[in-house]
């Protein structure tokens, strides 16, 4: 039950105050540096400029910059808003990001939760941030809102379907729901006989972890699957009508969620915490496992960001068509074939 | 929240052990009490956006009611069902359909009656039918089953019954489209 193996028992509430601080760290810290090495440097530098360099070395203090910017602003409500639910969408929003950090697991002890549902459960709260989108299109009473959070609402529900599919594939292939015992099947496995490595799901799973990043692509709104929020149709979509604080937490709920996902894809393919030539239950890895996870999840992030900076908007029919007709029916045939190779060998 | 309630479960093991769970119980009160009063709110409002999200925490209580009783599976599909699908689903159809509701008099005080009615009738049959099959039996506090357990009851004892409604699904699929689409 503890956090990190001490010599001491913490006693139930001094790990549940442990847990809701870590919790807080692994939801925040990874979206500041998603932010500031991604979106401020890496996106600068694609174009050919330095990016922000003034606050601080190189830059680096522009988070707290923008923060301080956002929370000066006046909190503003549009007259006809459903005031309620105004304010209420984008703590549903959050309320889905920590939920989802819960199933991370980033050692053999350094875990939030250790269930048989972990995946399930994963893909089951994620999905309770199209209700706080829904909440801020419709509450803000404008059309270009409501436009876009249905927009984004029926890009949500249809990127679900592959993104839950394509992660069959490695439940599959190891046998178990719970998020740890996928870590340690891939720590265990080995490529016809050979263990030196381990086998992590993304030899064998290629398919499905092509499949979960375009779908993370599209549950995160970001570019290419940005029609929700396409400014040169609909202002910004669902975000039209927030301001300073109320935007601000819209913003952390996104690349937070960015951050967590590809923390997930790193720990179904890409063997999570673990680094090969180690014994997997080593007390070694509740303090290097986290950093571990964090080096992958920047690995995966990279990508995805790499896919926002390049690429340009998909229509909103290419971008149904790519989800029912393409990516179901591949993850599909990547479900039987994952079956039938299991029972064979 | 919910990751409070998973420790509680695994910390304490209430579902094997004897002794009495306060911090089950009142956990089990406040869920009960923001559940009831989200049901009030959800037939009385007048806005049916704020009816289906109110709905939304009735769910939700239930779904944490169960995580209490250490059902994890049936909480996360509570989740997974009804807060991910269903309730997004009448959210965007009210949405498509129609931006505010005016009611018309007559109409509603009809309506009223039948729901009325319908409320006292399944109060009536369940509350009766429990209170027959149940009586003064006690809880029968046990390890709550595994989801590899509940894989193998549904893909082995219950596999007739559970093809059964995946075919009924596909029938009410197909025949949605059939309804929806326009020929040329």
């Amino acid at each position: 039950m503890t956090v990190f193996n001490l010599a001491i028992e913490l006693a139930y509430w001094q790990q549940t105050v442990i847990r809701s601080i870590l919790g807080l760290v692994a939801v925040l810290l990874p979206a500041g540096t998603l932010v500031y090495l991604y979106l401020f440097k890496m996106m600068s530098f694609m174009q050919s400029r330095l990016g922000p360099m003034e606050a601080g070395p190189y830059g680096s203090l522009q988070l707290l910059a923008e923060v301080g910017k956002f929370l000066q602003k006046e909190d503003l409500f549009p007259r006809a808003a459903d005031r309620v639910v105004f304010k209420a969408a984008p703590f549903v929003v959050l309320a889905s990001t920590f939920l989802l950090v819960l199933v991370l697991p980033a050692g053999p002890d350094a875990w939030f939760i250790n269930i048989d549902t972990g995946v399930f459960l994963a893909l089951a709260v994620s999905s309770i941030s199209v209700i706080g989108i829904l909440m801020a299109g419709w509450g803000s009473a404008s059309k270009y809102s409501l436009i876009g959070g249905l927009r984004a609402a029926g890009q949500l529900v249809a990127y679900e379907l592959p993104l839950v599919l394509a992660v069959m594939g490695v439940v599959i292939q190891a046998g178990t729901l719970n998020v740890q015992e996928i870590v340690l099947a891939q720590a265990n496995g080995e490529i016809f006989g050979w263990g030196g490595i381990g086998n992590p799901f993304i030899i064998t799973q290629f398919l499905g972890f092509m499949i979960f990043l375009v779908a993370i692509q599209a549950e995160l709104t970001q570019p290419p699957f940005d029609m929700p929020v396409a400014e040169s149709e609909i202002v910004t979509g669902y975000l039209t009508e927030y301001t300073g604080m109320r935007f601000l937490l819209f913003f952390i709920g996104e690349f937070a969620t960015a951050g967590i996902f590809s923390a997930l894809a790193a720990t179904f393919f890409l063997g999570g915490w673990y680094i090969p030539g180690l014994d997997p239950t080593s007390n070694l890895f509740n303090l290097i496992g986290p950093l571990v996870l964090v080096g992958k999840m920047l690995l995966v992030s990279f990508l995805i960001f790499w896919f926002r900076f390049t690429y340009p908007r998909f229509r909103e029919d290419q971008l149904q068509q790519l989800a029912w007709k393409v990516l179901v029916p591949l993850s599909l045939v990547n479900i039987v074939a994952t079956g039938v190779l299991k029972v064979v060998f | 929240m919910v990751g409070f309630f998973f420790s509680q479960v695994q910390g304490l093991d209430p579902l094997t052990s004897d002794e009495v769970l306060v911090a089950q119980n009142v956990f089990f009160g406040l869920i009960a009490l923001v559940m009831i009063l989200a049901a009030l709110k959800m037939v009385t409002t007048e806005n049916i956006v704020h009816a289906a999200l109110y709905l939304v925490i009735v769910l939700a209580g239930a779904a944490g009611m169960f995580i209490l009783l250490g059902a994890e599976f049936v909480a996360v599909t509570q989740i997974l069902v009804y807060i991910g699908a269903i309730i997004v689903l009448f959210l965007f159809g009210i949405m498509l359909t129609k931006g505010s509701f005016g009611t018309e008099e007559g109409e509603q005080r009809e309506r009223n009656r039948m729901a009325i009615l319908l409320g006292v009738l399944i109060v009536a049959v369940t509350s009766g039918s429990f209170i027959d099959s149940f009586r003064d039996a006690e809880l029968n506090r046990q390890a709550p089953s595994t989801t590899a357990d509940i894989g193998d009851t549904i893909f082995g004892q219950f596999i007739i019954p559970f093809e059964a409604i995946s075919v009924l699904l596909l029938a009410a699929l197909i025949g949605s489209v059939v309804v929806a689409r326009r020929d040329q």
